[in-house]
């Protein structure tokens, strides 16, 4: 399978899926006016992974901004790691935020809340 | 009398302001402007809490401007119909921003966008939490790509009243004009 690999840009992340790995990685900014249209390609390709994961599938999300419309997206990837950790795999979410940004620890917290997949809150040092 | 939506630019275009806008929203014109804005809180050496929600913010009312502007002709002596919009952010004191908004609306939008805002104005931040985990988690993008989200999310990061006013311009517009104070 191939891995995706996305620079970021000033409104996009910074992307790095591996299968090969089972490494996940979305790291920047996600303020696109359209994020369905950036999001798309990594759900689909999570659908793809999920036939055959790795025994653990590590994620790290490291946003230092991201826009609403993001959020909805973040969530479809969130949801379908859910269903790779539901199908009996391990599946481990590192959410970074930076040590004084409590809404971004909020907004983990809210996504924590909603997933049923295992959360690890990681504070950055600035 | 129809509202003169430039006129209302200027009053507002005053005082100690971060950046200030009349025209087109485009994608474009919104990273700009974000790069501006950034840059100047950078320089000020802004707390970086203060930094990130007015950014925050600023994004969603941007984004709000760019999916949900009307076109209408004869703005700002403009024949061509234009998805003309406003904006401008100042900072009127210490640890006080301020940011405007201005847009076009059908005038069969007015009672629901009202509801929408009185709503919000009057939920606490743990009620803005759980109505944004709610749509989050139920609610369908809607076919103008926003989640709904947006002015929740500036109603629970800014945790002041949100001020506004329609402006009425002709039978089928009136003019959106939005206030939001960050301190």
């Amino acid at each position: 399978m191939e891995s995706i690999s996305i620079e970021g840009t000033p409104k996009t992340p910074t992307v790095n899926f591996d299968a090969s790995t089972g490494k996940i990685e979305i790291k920047g900014r996600s303020i696109p006016e359209n994020s369905i249209e950036f999001y798309k390609p990594l759900v689909d390709w999570l659908e793809s992974y999920s036939s055959s994961p790795q025994k653990l599938t590590e994620v790290n999300i490291q946003l230092e901004y991201f826009n609403t419309s993001s959020s909805k997206c973040i969530l479809d990837v969130f949801k379908k790691l859910e269903s790779i950790h539901k199908a009996g795999n391990e599946v481990l979410i590192n959410w970074y935020y930076e040590e004084d940004d409590e809404d971004m620890l909020e907004a983990g917290e809210d996504y924590q809340s909603i997933i049923r997949i295992p959360f690890k809150m990681i504070e950055i040092e600035e | 009398m129809s509202f003169k939506a430039e006129e209302w630019f200027e009053s507002i275009n005053c005082g100690n302001v971060l950046i200030s806008y009349q025209g087109e929203v485009s994608s474009e014109l919104i990273t700009s402007s974000l790069e501006v804005v950034e840059s100047k809180l950078d320089e000020s050496n802004e707390d970086s809490k203060m930094k990130r929600k007015v950014y925050n913010v600023l994004v969603e009312l941007l984004q709000n401007l760019f999916h949900h502007s009307e076109m209408v002709k004869g703005v700002a002596g403009n024949n061509e119909a234009m998805k003309y919009a406003i904006f401008v952010v100042t900072k009127p004191g210490e640890e006080l921003y301020s940011i405007y908004t201005g847009n076009f609306v059908k005038n069969s939008r007015i009672q629901f966008l009202t509801d929408r805002v009185e709503q919000l104005n009057a939920m606490s931040v743990e009620e803005l939490k759980e109505l944004y985990k709610m749509i989050l988690n139920n609610e369908e993008f809607s076919d103008k790509g926003g989640g709904g989200l947006g002015m929740i999310d500036v109603a629970r990061k800014t945790g002041s009243k949100m001020e506004y006013s329609f402006n009425e311009f002709s039978d089928e517009y009136s003019f959106f004009c939005l206030n939001i104070n960050i301190n």
